[in-house]
């Protein structure tokens, strides 16, 4: 079957060449027939990756060595679940799926408008055909998920043990297509500027899109963040990285872009801003997908270096100089309309808006390619860390979230000091009573950064509390419905307004949790032995017992041993909770006859940390059972004389079978050797306040994104009756 | 097996593309974009998003966020260019039915 992958991609680059060429002849010479050709290549496209796609699915499913992705990133060991999202664990399988995610987005978005834009479509197509023969050609001639070894080994390396959390197998699907869902509104403002048709048009059909991807590429950012949180052992849900600052720039550029493109539906301004957001989100998504794949940049969540650095740039360089070369050769066209009719008015806001996230994104970008930037300057390669990104991005946070409260009470247009005084008396009012809560009944004075964050959050929830209030009880005065139906059926005619405004209190209640569990956390890291206890903050945690599993791991990682700790949490003498970290030990591959028990826990180890959330605070402990270290790897085993001794029971001419049976027995012994006199280990634990509110932020902004995103039921209605006019039209035409 | 079912697959995903994409060429041929389809629905796009604004201001009046005055004056700027925009469609839809005639 690896065969007809191999044949599936060539005939993908294939189709995506072909379509690009028929949509522009099409455009070219008038021709609807090479058009429609043109668009039904990419619906070719997404069949054939989608059969690609589950031919390599297959193989992960069927444990098939034989495909050395399989054998790379899987394992006989490795959970069904774990398998099953294996794939984009590696180089060449992120790649297929970033090209069938694409494809299948692509394909909504043409055949939405396969009656609509007809000048802009074929250029549009052209443009997402060729990202789309760009990532088939890399798997092509570069990196094929579909390569195989012969005869196929028998077991797999196994997928590494970080990324076996249930963030990771829906993370990097979220953030592609996060990253792809931007290819449309990149490609139709490539295509409205080829043409010259720069109106709105092409803004509101494209607009949803540029939603999703925000949506998705938001919910991928949190999820990774969740990930670092849980799987990474040092307490932290944000460091900085370069791959993460690579999400982040695009999300913030799709964010100033959803803002500042109401101001281009409404009054037909700002166009020349808009077109570059959108060619620069797009530029720096794929940025951030070279960055996971070229090694330029060092960081965690990275491939590592590879050959593929070369036909990024490229593809950088090439979307960089075009979109250039677009904007300033249309810039007649690009004219406002209109001008600012006020400083002050939600447009102004929304221009301020987009200045700080621009800012923002400068800022992270300058800091994530400073390494390269003073290398070229200076000749040396320096980076800068997160203090040096808390400095710049803590201010303009700040005044984001401020803005996101300001936006929603004043009118477009303009707003007059009256109505200004009265609009913003109960937000000031929300501002002032959490500065002085927070210098009297909460602890949270030592920190003007957290108070102030904290004062701007509640000046946000205080605005657009008030914004609903008053749209309530305008909808009940005018349409006398009951107070439930009333809040209902004013969201369901406005989604867009009230999906945003629940957004802004997300993000409110977002910054809360993170200024809280930034300023205020406390971390100790300390080496215990059973009966021992340290004070973390105001909490008491004391190691009652070791404990210990082989094969029956309980976080279903398929861990071969895990060794671990039982917490005892106390605050003031009352018992709070119990903590349960522990260390999973993983097989490295190949087995060493001969070393056996040493073979199976000298892969990876990997912390699975003990959590006790709730929504006043987290308390947090990873541990490492110390012992001795494998120069191999600088892998940690609990008692290398124990396995020594365990690998010297095992005879060498036993079957691998007998002796791999015998090396479960010998792990039990050991594991219940460690509960019974366990050796002093590591502990870091951590108190932090108010992190479960990043979380429910989180949650709060997806459900305002599904909110906006989703389509009013008379648009619904609309594309039902047009699907029949047209059919109408159709039928006429054929009599 | 295995290569008799990849083979198949191959064919079946050759064929497939074959027939999609030299569909619209078994159709009679369409020369020259359909202009006025895609200006009416432009303009119908055009309207829908003037009366979304229309509703945005009057929103906008209601929870308090704008004078009378400024509230009035808006509207009756907004309602003219809804106007405008009405007419360009009515014109569009006389042109055409002219032409088809």
């Amino acid at each position: 079957m690896a065969f007809a992958g191999r044949v599936a991609l060539v005939l993908a680059l294939s189709v995506a060449l072909y379509g690009i060429v028929a949509a522009l002849y099409g455009a070219r010479r008038g021709r609807r027939d090479w058009v429609d050709s043109g668009r039904r290549s990419v619906y070719c496209l997404a069949a054939i990756l989608t059969v690609a796609m589950v031919i390599l699915e297959v193989a992960f499913i069927r444990n098939d060595f034989a495909y050395n992705t399989v054998a790379n990133t899987s394992s006989t060991t490795t959970p069904l679940l774990y398998r099953a999202a294996a794939m984009w664990s590696s180089q060449e399988g992120s790649l297929l799926l970033w090209v069938w995610l694409l494809s299948i987005w692509a394909s909504v978005a043409t055949f939405i408008t396969r009656n609509r834009l007809r000048d802009i479509v074929p250029y549009a197509t052209s443009v997402l055909l060729g990202f789309g023969a760009f990532f088939a050609m890399l798997l092509v001639f570069f990196d094929s998920p579909f390569a195989q070894t012969h005869p196929a080994p028998t077991e797999g390396a196994g997928l590494d043990p970080l990324l076996r959390n249930p963030s990771m197998l829906i993370h990097p699907p979220m953030l592609y297509s996060g990253y792809t869902f931007f290819a449309i509104p990149f490609a139709f403002a490539v295509g409205a500027l080829v043409v010259r048709r720069v109106d709105a048009d092409w803004i509101r059909l494209t607009r949803r899109f540029a939603l999703a991807s925000w949506l998705f590429l938001g919910i991928g950012i949190v999820l990774g963040a969740r990930w670092s949180y849980y799987e990474l052992g040092w307490g932290g849900y944000w460091g900085w990285d370069p791959v993460e600052n690579a999400a982040l720039m695009p999300w913030l550029l799709s964010t100033a872009f959803l803002h500042s493109v109401m101001i281009q539906e409404k009054r037909g301004m700002l166009k020349i801003w808009n077109a570059s957001l959108v060619l620069a989100a797009s530029t720096l998504a794929i940025v951030g997908t070279f960055l996971v794949r070229s090694g330029v940049l060092n960081s965690i969540h990275a491939f590592g270096a590879s050959t593929l650095g070369i036909p990024f740039v490229t593809l950088i360089a090439a979307m960089t100089a075009g979109s250039v070369y677009l904007v300033v050769s249309r810039r007649g066209v690009l004219r406002s309309e209109h001008s600012l009719d006020s400083m002050f008015s939600r447009e102004a806001a929304f221009l301020l808006n987009n200045v700080v996230l621009v800012g923002l994104c400068f800022v992270i970008f300058w800091g994530t390619f400073f390494p390269l930037i003073s290398e070229a300057v200076t000749g040396t390669s320096a980076a800068v860390g997160p203090p040096w990104f808390n400095r710049y991005t803590v201010p303009l946070a700040l005044i984001l979230v401020l803005l996101s409260g300001v936006g929603p009470v004043i009118a477009w247009r303009r707003a007059t000091l009256a109505n200004a005084r009265r609009n913003f008396l109960a937000p000031i009012g929300a501002a002032a009573a959490m500065a002085i809560a927070c210098y009297t009944v909460l602890p949270a004075h030592s920190s003007i950064g957290a108070v102030l964050l904290f004062c701007a959050a509640a000046f946000v929830v205080a605005s657009v509390t008030q914004e609903f209030w008053r749209g309530w009880r305008a909808r009940r005065a005018t349409a006398g419905e009951s107070a439930p139906v009333a809040l209902l059926s004013m969201v369901r005619r406005n989604r867009r307004r009230y999906g945003g405004y629940i957004v802004h209190v997300g993000i409110a209640v977002l910054f809360i949790g993170v200024a809280a569990s930034s300023t205020f956390q406390h971390e100790q890291t300390v080496s215990l032995q059973v009966g021992q206890s340290t004070h973390v903050g105001a909490y008491t945690m004391k190691y009652v017992k070791a404990t210990g599993s082989v094969v029956t791991d309980p976080n279903h990682t398929g861990a071969t041993m895990t060794l671990g700790a039982l917490l005892r949490v106390t605050r003031g003498g009352h018992y709070v909770g119990t903590l349960r970290p522990s260390a999973g030990y993983y097989p490295a591959s190949p087995i060493v006859p001969g070393q056996v028990v040493a073979s199976l826990i000298s892969g990876d180890a990997v912390d699975q940390i003990g959590l006790q959330s709730s929504w006043r605070r987290d308390l947090w402990a990873a541990i490492k059972p110390l012992g001795t270290t494998l120069p191999a790897n600088g892998t940690q085993l609990p008692e290398e004389s124990l396995v020594n001794r365990a690998d010297a029971s095992i005879s060498p001419t036993w079957s691998a079978t007998t002796q791999l049976y015998s090396a479960y027995w010998e792990l039990r012994a050991i594991a219940a050797h460690y509960v019974a006199s366990p050796p002093p280990a590591s502990f870091t634990l951590i108190a932090s306040p108010l992190v479960m509110w990043i979380w429910i932020g989180a949650l709060i902004v997806l459900i305002g994104g599904l909110t906006a995103i989703w389509p009013a039921p008379s648009a619904l209605r609309d594309r039902v009756r047009a699907r029949y006019l047209a059919r109408v039209a159709q039928e006429l035409g054929r009599a | 097996m295995t290569a008799l079912i990849a083979a198949l697959l191959i064919a079946a995903l050759l064929l497939f593309v074959l027939w999609a994409l030299s569909a619209p060429f078994r159709r009679d041929a369409v020369v020259g974009a359909p202009g006025d389809t895609d200006a009416r629905r432009a303009l119908e796009s055009a309207k829908e998003a003037k009366y979304a604004e229309i509703r945005d201001n009057e929103t906008d009046y209601r929870t308090g966020k704008l004078s009378d005055e400024d509230f009035r004056a808006l509207d009756r700027q907004l309602r003219a260019e809804a106007v405008v925009i009405l007419r360009a469609i009515d014109e569009l839809a006389a042109r055409t039915s002219a032409s088809s005639v």
